[in-house]
């Protein structure tokens, strides 16, 4: 697992209050873990402020589920 | 009219996180008074107030116990106490399941006096730092008043009357008194009804200290502080929590067999329209508020054995309360005891009603009413009245009063009594 990948579960396992082994990267945020879209808002400003990247809205539209994040994430950060 | 009854409490307070563990340590005369823990109060006019205590404490909060991880990390903690008390009232009722029928005639009635201030503290200074694009997504719902009876009402399914009073510390007075009228005129059959407060943060103290409400004098003894009545008094003590009850038909109650506290007896209501922070001079409003309740509960000035007063230990408030007390009853003083809790608990603005009539319940059921906290030395004007200086006093309760009076010259009293 990338550390990436790591960084984006305690993220996603703090904001959602999930257990940890159901943050898998193939877990949609909403249909596996729980989250509605102003979950999905909350955790990608998560993300902007751990990775120093920024995630616009049309690019955080496509963000659905863990594996989308860590993908992003790692193209685009510095 | 339908009759409308107590039949489930529930309470988070610096005395104790149910209604249980409060009760007995505010019987015992414990004082939840400290110094302040939860921000750095070094530079504040008033560093003292009485918190809710953490989870581990002997008789400390735990938020895990009955609110979700995710809504305690989007909201303030008015809502978390709010939520708490509000779960531990249905499950004194035995009502957290109920059909989809009854559901559509149960709602909540829940308020606050001030709301989400740390969060908007907090947050203003997200705005400040980091520009918009960094305020929360939950900001606004984790600080609305109303999103105390939003959750729970989510939570339990119950789809009656969605309320939320905010009138300052009359808030938990007026909720339980507007949802008993719900009641009664048949618009649901079980409501939840209280109030919170979660305002110990800088800008709340610093706001208060500066309208010159807080003690001051008392930042070395805390337990000192709060001491209605007292010569010495120089403003009340913040404190922070939540009280609810389950509130229901009298008949729907008494069939399903369910433990009856109390009946919802005399509500009333009045305006100072005097002055936004000091009660008027003569205690005009306070006074029609109590005439109003009494005289709707139908009992005589004799009934009442115990008087749960707004008390807040400020100089103008205490007196002038009782000052309408006295007039009010008369010769029939001599034969009630009236105390502050606040003495112990500190002032929890919009929770105060709401706590202090769950206390005038158990003073009902145990036949023993909690003390007034430091009052060594009586006001002037204290003379013929039972104030219950320092200790619990045993006696017969028959009937109680509770008053609860805001600003903005808001004023609001029940009457309530054993079915």
């Amino acid at each position: 697992m990338s550390e990436t990948a790591d960084r984006v579960k305690k993220i996603v396992v703090e904001h959602l209050g999930v257990e940890a082994d159901k943050v898998t990267e193939d877990a949609s945020f909403i249909d596996d873990l729980g989250a509605d879209s102003l979950d999905i808002v909350e955790l990608v400003m998560a993300f902007e402020e751990e990775f120093g990247v920024e995630i616009p809205d049309d690019a955080a539209e496509k963000i659905t589920t863990v594996k989308d994040a860590i993908t992003y994430i790692d193209e685009h950060k510095a | 009219m339908r009759r409308v009854v107590v039949t489930g409490l529930g309470l988070v307070t610096p005395l104790g996180a149910d209604v249980e563990t409060a009760w007995a340590n505010l019987i015992a005369g414990k004082s939840g008074a400290g110094p302040i823990t939860r921000f750095d109060a070094s530079n504040q006019k008033c560093r003292i107030a009485c918190e809710v205590k953490p989870a581990g404490h002997e008789f400390g909060f735990d938020p895990n116990k009955r609110v979700d991880h995710k809504v305690q990390r989007q909201v303030d903690p008015f809502i978390v106490y709010g939520i708490d008390a509000a779960c531990q009232a249905l499950e004194d009722a035995g009502l957290t399941e109920m059909s989809e029928a009854e559901r559509y005639r149960a709602g909540a009635s829940i308020g606050a006096g001030i709301g989400g201030l740390p969060g908007i503290e907090s947050e203003s200074i997200v705005l400040h730092e980091k520009g918009p694009s960094r305020v929360s997504p939950h900001f606004v719902h984790g600080r609305l008043i109303n999103l105390i009876t939003g959750q729970v009402t989510i939570k339990y399914g119950l789809m009656g009357p969605n309320h939320a009073v905010v009138t300052a510390c009359s808030t938990g007075a007026h909720s339980i008194g507007d949802a008993a009228r719900m009641i009664a005129m048949d618009d649901a059959d079980v409501m939840l009804a209280g109030g919170a407060e979660g305002a110990i943060c800088p800008l709340g103290i610093a706001g208060f200290a500066q309208a010159r409400a807080l003690s001051t004098a008392f930042n070395d003894q805390p337990e000192k502080a709060s001491r209605p009545y007292d010569k010495d008094r120089d403003g009340f003590v913040m404190g922070e929590g939540a009280g609810v009850v389950v509130l229901e038909e009298y008949e729907r109650a008494k069939a399903r067999g369910a433990k009856i506290y109390a009946e919802v007896i005399g509500y009333g209501l009045s305006g100072d329209a005097y002055h936004v922070t000091a009660p008027h001079p003569e205690g005009s409003g306070a006074y029609r508020s109590m005439e109003m309740a009494l005289r709707k509960s139908g009992l005589a000035l004799e009934d009442i054995d115990y008087i749960n007063a707004h008390g807040t230990s400020t100089p103008l408030g205490d007196e002038l309360e009782l000052g309408a007390v006295r007039r009010l009853f008369g010769d029939a003083i001599g034969g009630l005891s009236m105390s502050s809790t606040k003495s112990a608990i500190g002032h929890l603005l919009g929770g105060a009603g709401a706590v202090e009539s769950i206390f005038c319940i158990l003073a009902m059921r145990d036949q023993i009413v909690p003390p007034t906290l430091n009052l060594d030395n009586p006001s002037d004007s204290c003379a013929g009245v039972d104030l219950v200086p320092h200790t619990a006093k045993k006696r017969q309760v028959r009937a109680v009063l509770n008053n609860s009076f805001g600003f903005g010259g808001t004023n609001a009293s029940l009457v309530m009594k054993p079915v």
